[in-house]
């Protein structure tokens, strides 16, 4: 399965959310991305970019000031 | 069988916006949502890095805005392509580097660019006659549509019915009775639109994020561009416009000073690009050098964060000095008095 990291550290919102929209369009159905963000914001911005464009998170996690989000991508 | 028409919606997250996607989704049209990102809407910024900001809600408005309307957002990042928009708006700026006619041209025909990749049939915008008093006037909203190229494929559902019809009311696609006929500068036919809807809670409308329309940011901006000798930025001077206090005690070099601990840790992630400050001996701001200081500007520099930090009554303050290349060395100064500050240094 094709697993890509989005390296979103020091973007500030909205650009880790696209960042990742960018490497969702590049990737199949039911890849999986996961984003390192360093501005909170991201853990609303992300899965809720997710949720209106069919995606689906499956983790978010906050360690050592960075902030996971590991999304599936949805069909497009 | 009946076409499904498929419009692009111009999304700010501001009421406008959503009002006119909502109007036509109303009308059984499929609706998708743009948002340009030029690097100057950044309010979401200041309240990522700002420490006092820290506990506030986040969220982009846009995304907000698509998913009450449930419709998919599209980020569109213009932020190398807009500098031509702003470095040389055809038709000038606004009250201050604001080139929002120009701006609004510009992104309805990205907008126009998108429809075509995407096979959708007509653009809509919440733009309201008279609702701003440089991009959005009677005489103009016919500029946008032909500049943009977009023309009658440019559909605004909240004062469509103040405008010649377009193609999409011609056509059929959408009914042009229930569209509305909106203008001037007040928000109370929005404000009813959107408890018709249900909308109760919404971005606070009119003057938008970007900071273009900001007299204090627009200042930064050209000070930026004088002292650099060109109109020239990337997304990080853009972004260090809106952090900390800038002072340019010379034409050579500005000093950018943290004013609270969020941005003090901002700004430490640009220590690799720039010259730093921190004081040692008291408790102080992270400060910046853009520009070439030399010796004694550097000395000024220190004496200038000396003034900002716990030992602004002290006789003496140590700092260290942090190269470019992470070399550190100590330099101990007498702070600047404030008559010593000329107010012409703040920017």
């Amino acid at each position: 399965m094709t697993r890509v990291t989005v390296d979103a550290r020091r973007l500030l919102c909205p650009m880790p959310v696209i960042r990742v929209q960018n490497k969702v369009r590049e990737l199949e159905p039911g890849a999986i991305v996961e984003a390192i963000c360093t501005d909170p914001g991201a853990l609303n911005d992300i899965p809720a970019w997710c949720r209106i464009n069919g995606h689906k998170v499956l983790e978010t996690r906050s360690e050592d000031g960075e902030h996971i989000i590991v999304l599936e991508v949805g069909s497009k | 069988m009946k076409k499904q028409y498929k419009a692009a919606a111009l999304i700010s997250g501001g009421l406008d916006s959503m009002l006119a996607a909502r109007v036509i989704q109303d009308q059984g049209i499929y609706v998708e949502g743009l948002n340009f990102f030029t690097g100057f809407c950044v309010e979401g910024h200041t309240h990522a890095i700002r420490k006092k900001d820290r506990n506030k809600p986040k969220r982009n408005n846009a995304l907000w805005v698509a998913e009450q309307l449930g419709v998919k957002l599209h980020f569109v990042d213009v932020v190398e392509e807009y500098k031509d928009i702003l470095f040389n708006p055809k038709h000038g700026y606004g009250a201050n580097l604001n080139p929002c006619l120009d701006c609004k041209i510009f992104m309805v025909e990205k907008a126009l660019e998108w429809i075509k990749e995407n096979d959708f049939d007509f653009i809509i915008t919440g733009e309201v006659i008279g609702q701003r008093p440089k991009s959005q006037r009677k005489d103009t909203m016919p500029v946008v549509a032909r500049e943009s190229g977009a023309g009658d494929l440019l559909l605004r559902p909240l004062c469509a019915r103040n405008l010649p019809p377009t193609r999409p009311e011609l056509e059929g696609w959408v009914d042009r009775q229930a569209l509305f006929d909106f203008s001037g500068r007040t928000r109370k036919p929005q404000m009813a639109l959107a408890r018709r809807f249900g909308f109760e809670d919404y971005a606070q409308p009119a003057g938008g994020c970007c900071f273009l329309t900001d007299a204090q940011y627009s200042d930064k901006l050209a000070d930026l561009w004088q002292s650099r000798g060109q109109k020239q930025y990337e997304l990080d001077d853009i972004m260090l416009l809106k952090v900390g206090r800038h002072l340019r005690p010379g034409p050579e070099f500005k000093v950018i000073i943290s004013r609270e601990e969020g941005e003090g840790n901002f700004l430490q992630g640009y220590r690799d690009r720039f010259v730093s400050l921190k004081t040692t001996s008291h408790a102080g701001p992270l400060a910046l050098i853009d520009g070439e200081a030399g010796e004694a500007g550097l000395e000024l520099a220190a004496r200038l964060v000396a003034r900002y930090s716990q030992g602004r009554d002290a006789e003496r303050v140590e700092l260290e000095i942090r190269e470019k290349d992470g070399s550190t060395r100590t330099l101990s100064v007498a702070p600047l008095q404030p008559h010593e500050i000329p107010k012409e240094w703040r920017l």
